[in-house]
């Protein structure tokens, strides 16, 4: 049983059809990266499957049911910039704001909205800065901050939109430790990325995007170069193809 | 004069408008401080501004055929909010000039329904500067309710109003009515425009909604403090407020604004870690580095 499984799902930015018979799993256990150009689409993915955009088509499955309101089960980590960094917040506030949703009208956080809150900390080591205002975190800390937000509502599968962009060097490798110790942890992974390199180092699995998926499997198997020209759009000097080579 | 005369002409009965003006300034200060915490916060400066003169009409046309100044001020300027809200979907028009259309129309329509209304000139000058006197006793109790029904919404409605302003698509994933919470805070920061029209007018009430807040911001991190400190500052200027412009014969919703302007100043400067003070050491060790 997958974790997460899209089937056909199809979708319309402004009348433009923008993704076609998208078809994708992710399993427990599994870090898997959506790679593609820009306007391939990825995006729009994550946010039709938290239910942010309305498929034309379509089936979205989470741990063998069909979800019957979207997001259900899913924990969604948006770009940096979607978030309103200078609000008067601590750490464990912006955390508590993950259930919000879940805690429906007039009640208010209890002791197990708390635990969960803690666990969420603990799990991306944010616990010791637990009363900092947001404001004042590093980018490599706001990050784990969102997806210590994600982890709050304790989802099958993770979905994360370009958590690596702007991050230098050593606070990428962290976070991909990190993404790779909860996908083990039996968390489903699933992350849009910028860095090849790095994704088809770390990733179990890639998936190709370009309005629809071109190709899908582990890295090794992905040595074919015409699937990632198809993808990205670049004849057979491009550079993109020696990384491909290299690693 | 000195603060005992103040408190003597609060209790003396010939001067019995005094003290209903300064509950009815302090009440509504408290309330517009909570409420202006989410307006600041979300950036809605302009659309409280708006907000603030769309409920003009409404008040004229109440004016005019002697009805509930409240029930109409707050019937136009949600109206006006839920206009701008819809128009704003059209994707070719961004949102602040939506906002910049409705809300002159609106006041626009407010000046030509109270010129054909009797007892125009006085009227007028009442709505936009405000005015102490002649407040019936009726009045302190619409905005005693009115104003314990706005906070008794921020109270159970918080949470949302937070993660509706800190991520919008975030808030609309976990499942919360996003463009109804909206709407809700709009009819929420109307309210307290409307109680607060009476004393400080139309035109200088965004003052109270934005000063105290964005002073409170100033001096703290953490949003609780902010939206107790944030009431607390409207509340003692307005007290502060008042008896300056009684003392000196000052026209009361100027001065309350320009005490609160002063507090805002002050904490620009001296704030504990944002303030221009906390600052400069660290800008000099930051050049000196």
């Amino acid at each position: 049983m997958n974790a997460l499984r899209v089937s056909g799902l199809a979708v319309d930015l402004g009348g433009r059809r923008v993704l076609t018979d998208v078809g994708l799993t992710v399993d427990r256990g599994e870090l898997v990266g959506l790679v593609g150009p820009n306007g391939a689409g990825k995006t729009t993915l994550l946010r039709s499957l938290m239910g942010l955009l309305k498929p034309k088509a379509g089936q979205v499955e989470v741990d063998g049911e069909p979800v019957r309101r979207a997001g259900t089960g899913l924990g969604y980590v948006p770009q940096r910039h979607e978030f309103a960094w200078d609000f008067p917040l601590s750490v464990e506030g912006v955390v508590m704001t993950g259930r919000t949703g879940r805690l429906g009208l007039l009640r208010r956080p209890r002791a197990a909205d708390w635990r969960a809150v803690v666990e969420a900390l603990d799990r991306v080591r944010m616990a010791d800065l637990r009363t900092r205002p947001v404001g004042e975190l590093s980018g490599g800390q706001r990050q784990r901050v969102l997806l210590a937000r994600a982890l709050a509502l304790q989802p099958s599968a993770l979905l994360l939109d370009e958590p690596f962009t702007g991050l230098d060097m050593p606070t990428q490798e962290l976070l991909s430790d990190l993404l790779l110790s909860l996908a083990r942890d039996s968390h489903a992974v699933l992350t849009t990325t910028h860095d090849l390199p790095g994704a088809l180092y770390t990733c179990d699995r890639l998936v190709l995007l370009n309005r629809t998926v071109v190709a899908a499997g582990p890295p090794d198997q992905l040595r074919d170069e015409k699937p990632w020209m198809d993808t990205f759009g670049v004849s057979e000097g491009s550079p993109l193809l020696k990384i491909l080579k290299a690693v | 004069m000195s603060p005992v005369d103040f408190l003597r002409d609060l209790v003396n009965p010939d001067l019995a408008f005094l003290p209903k003006a300064l509950l009815v300034a302090v009440m509504s200060s408290i309330v517009c401080g909570v409420v202006g915490c989410y307006v600041v916060l979300r950036g809605m400066a302009f659309i409280g501004d708006a907000v603030a003169h769309a409920v003009f009409p409404g008040l004229a046309i109440a004016f005019a055929v002697s009805g509930n100044l409240i029930l109409g001020g707050t019937l136009a300027g949600v109206a006006t909010a839920v206009l701008v809200a819809v128009f704003s979907q059209n994707r070719r028009l961004r949102e602040d000039s939506v906002i910049g259309i409705f809300f002159v129309a609106a006041f626009a329509l407010g000046i030509v329904v109270i010129s054909k209304a009797p007892g125009y000139a006085g009227s007028l000058q009442q709505f936009l500067f405000g005015s102490i006197t002649g407040i019936p006793d009726e009045d302190l109790y619409t905005v005693a309710v009115t104003g314990i029904v706005v906070l008794g919404a921020v109270f159970l409605l918080h949470k949302e109003f937070v993660a509706v302003t800190i991520d919008r698509e975030m808030a609309r994933a976990t499942g919360l009515r996003v463009f109804w919470l909206d709407i809700v805070l709009y009819v929420l920061v109307t309210l307290a425009v409307v109680i607060s029209v009476q004393t400080i007018g139309n035109i200088l009430v965004l003052a109270l909604l934005v000063t105290p807040a964005a002073t409170a911001r100033l001096l703290t991190d953490r949003l609780a403090v902010m939206m107790v400190l944030a009431p607390v500052i409207g509340g003692s200027c307005a007290l502060i407020g008042l008896y300056v412009s009684w003392s000196w014969d000052f026209p009361t919703g100027g001065t309350i604004v320009l005490v609160l302007t002063a507090v805002f100043l002050t904490a620009w400067g001296l704030a504990p870690k944002h303030g221009l003070l906390a600052r400069a050491p660290r800008r000099r060790a930051e050049t000196a580095t």
